[in-house]
């Protein structure tokens, strides 16, 4: 069953000067439910605003986005963004927990735009998340005194307490060390795995991507499909593109 | 394949397709959410919030006190007003004359006209009042009263006379041999200051000499005076010879309703008129403040500089709150970018940060309100604002609406601008700032 589907998606910007940028050029890609697809590409190559795009942020100055096979452009702004606290996760590189309130205050941010039951039973869906993602001894704890990829998990446990059915990972591991990297990567994908949501990684560690169903390589706005073999190649120091 | 060991996920197969949702629109999960969203941002920055809205408070309480202490002092200056000219409405009524000869009425016909008005409209409290020269042999020596008035017993109740020490007069005085007066303190005083349990006496000097009994004493103005003294109308043919009560040129006072004032203005004049024929006149006007020109509101002046300081301190809190508040939203574009990234729409982004300016104003607000209650019902600001209230109002519910409403109305404003700035934000950018 398709969830997400992008069709001729281009995005460009025009520079100061009134020189056109295109950042995505001819993007096509059909995310499944249930599906995990890893993108890897270098920086600068478009995957902030690939994932933007996906994560219904952002709008194609040209092609179509489907979400459950409606093209989004029909969307308004507002529901826009219900269908996106409703269905979309977000985990960021740098976490972007909010400062000044504690793990389990952060896991329930998003319950707090939700309605009826997972409004009014947001502390115990956020308690149990977090017991979920091994945290359940840390609700209280502020993020300053949260290691890196305790952060992480408090992260994912706000991603999936809506249910989401599209998570959307951009650099996942980007501020964590290898071995944290790879629990977390670990968890992310068996939590994904267990709540039946599709995931999609937005990554330049081809590790972490070779985590992933179905791999993408993006490269000066051009989403190709890359075998899981090249992109682990990628990640070999001796290997060259 | 590094040292991490990331295995290659092979184990999503199985799982059924999950349909999409279709969640109800709550308006109340919104509401409270953003109520709970805002209540936190307080929470969390409560030291920025607390002295952004200490501008606020103080507003909120001066405007507050001002219009709690307005009520009272303007309560005060009624009642002040009311014991000079009486209470509203109160009607005067001169002695008849013979609009050709200009002569007076007999006295004794005038009254009996003037009691069967007061009969035939059921007019509850009247009286007549007469200026009187008095003369009173102190410890020291004689003195002439600063005032002596000649009234009766209703007089007390129409003109608010208050009475800090024994009582007013009441309706078996006019049976009394001696005669009963109320004094005032300075009056008292020149006596030796006597226990009016023990029934102090003063000699009236007159005609003939009256020995009077000192039933009240009436609280001390904050101003200097000399001696003066109520006496019953009654009592006043023994201390004055015919020739001298005469002269005396009494005038008829009756507290009517204020809307029913105009039409028994009228129906007095004539009713008395007609009582003594053609070709004479009678007097008959309102007296009391309220028919003054302009004198539906004798401190209103006072009142409108207070409250246009207070609306001055209100404004500079306002912009304060604002400048603040435009400054705390740029440093929370990250955080509103990353509310926005799990669903938070515009609206609500808006609306919680409306909220946050509202709630917390409406906090400061409220405390405000608090310390200025506090301040109003202060026994030592009664005191110097309004001294001898006999009709203590109390705290002015208008007064805590007024000042509720105005911390609504800064909230509301001072929102205004760093809702919009919010909902400005690109949220792409707002989770990279």
């Amino acid at each position: 069953m398709t969830l997400l589907t992008l069709e001729s998606v281009t995005r460009s910007v025009e520079l100061p000067g009134g020189e056109q940028l295109d950042i995505l050029r001819g993007v096509d890609l059909t995310v499944n439910v249930g599906d995990h697809v890893s993108i890897v590409g270098r920086s600068g190559s478009g995957k902030s605003t690939l994932l933007n795009l996906l994560g219904l942020l952002d709008t194609p100055t040209s092609g179509r986005i489907l979400f459950d096979d409606e093209p989004l452009a029909s969307l308004s702004g507002s529901r826009r963004d219900r269908k996106r606290g409703r269905d979309i996760g977000f985990i960021f590189q740098q976490f972007n927990l909010l400062a000044g309130r504690t793990a389990l205050e952060n896991a329930m941010t998003p319950l707090l735009y939700a309605t009826g039951k997972q409004f009014w039973n947001r502390t115990r869906i956020a308690s149990e998340m977090l017991d979920r993602v091994g945290l359940g001894h840390r609700m209280q704890s502020m993020p300053d005194k949260l290691s890196g990829g305790e952060q992480q998990r408090v992260a994912i446990a706000r991603a999936l307490v809506r249910g989401p059915r599209l998570i959307l990972a951009d650099e996942p591991t980007g501020a964590l060390d290898i071995e944290t990297g790879a629990s977390v990567m670990a968890l992310l994908d068996e939590v994904a795995e267990q709540s039946g949501a599709a995931l999609i990684t937005i990554t330049h560690d081809a590790n972490v991507a070779a985590l992933a169903r179905r791999h993408f390589r993006l490269d000066r706005g051009v989403l190709a499909p890359v075998d899981v073999n090249r992109v682990l190649a990628l990640a070999m120091p001796e290997s060259t593109p | 394949m590094t040292s991490t060991e990331i295995q290659p996920s092979r184990r999503r197969s199985g799982r059924p397709p999950r349909e999409p949702r279709r969640e109800p629109r709550g308006w109340a999960s919104a509401l409270v959410g953003a109520v709970i969203e805002a209540w936190d941002e307080l929470r969390i920055h409560r030291t920025r919030v607390l002295l952004s809205l200490i501008g606020v408070g103080v507003a909120v309480c001066a405007l507050t006190s001002v219009v709690g202490i307005g009520a009272i002092a303007q309560q005060a200056q009624i009642e002040q007003l009311e014991r000079g000219s009486g209470r509203p409405a109160s009607l005067i009524v001169g002695a008849p004359y013979n609009i050709a000869t200009g002569t007076q009425a007999d006295p004794q016909q005038y009254e009996a006209a003037l009691r069967t008005a007061v009969d035939r409209y059921s007019i509850t409290y009247s009286g007549s009042v007469t200026w009187i020269q008095q003369a009173i042999q102190f410890r020291d020596g004689v003195s002439i009263a600063e005032s002596a008035q000649a009234v009766d017993v209703d007089y007390g109740v129409m003109h608010r006379v208050e009475v800090d020490q024994g009582r007013w007069f009441i309706d078996r005085d006019e049976l009394r041999l001696a005669p009963a007066i109320v004094v005032n303190v300075a009056f008292w005083q020149r006596l030796g200051s006597p226990d009016l349990r023990t029934n102090p006496t003063v000699t009236l000097v007159g005609a003939q000499d009256v020995t009077a009994i000192v039933i009240g004493v009436t609280p001390e103005p904050p101003y200097p005076e000399g001696p003066r003294m109520y006496i019953l109308n009654s009592a006043v043919a023994g201390l004055q010879t015919p020739e001298q009560i005469a002269q005396n040129f009494p005038q008829f006072e009756m507290w009517v309703p204020p809307a029913m004032a105009d039409e028994l203005t009228g129906l007095v004049r004539r009713d008395i008129s007609a009582a003594f024929g053609e070709g004479w006149q009678v007097d008959v006007n309102r007296q009391d403040y309220l028919s003054w020109e302009g004198g539906g509101d004798p401190i209103g002046p006072i009142r409108m500089v207070l409250a246009g300081i207070s609306v001055l301190i209100l404004v500079l809190g306002a912009l304060s709150l604002v400048n603040i508040s435009l400054v705390t939203v740029r440093q929370r574009i990250r955080e509103i970018g990353i509310r926005r990234s799990f669903g938070a729409t515009a609206s609500r982004v808006f609306f919680a940060v409306m909220m946050e300016s509202v709630v917390a104003t409406l906090v400061a607000g409220f405390a405000g309100v608090v310390i200025a209650v506090a301040i109003v019902q202060n026994p030592w600001v009664r005191s110097v604002v309004a001294s001898g209230l006999t009709d203590v109002p109390p705290f002015p519910i208008e007064a805590a609406v007024i000042g509720l409403g105005a911390a609504t109305a800064v909230g509301a404003l001072a929102g205004l601008l760093p809702a919009l700035v919010a909902v400005r934000v690109k949220v792409i950018d707002a989770i990279r700032y």
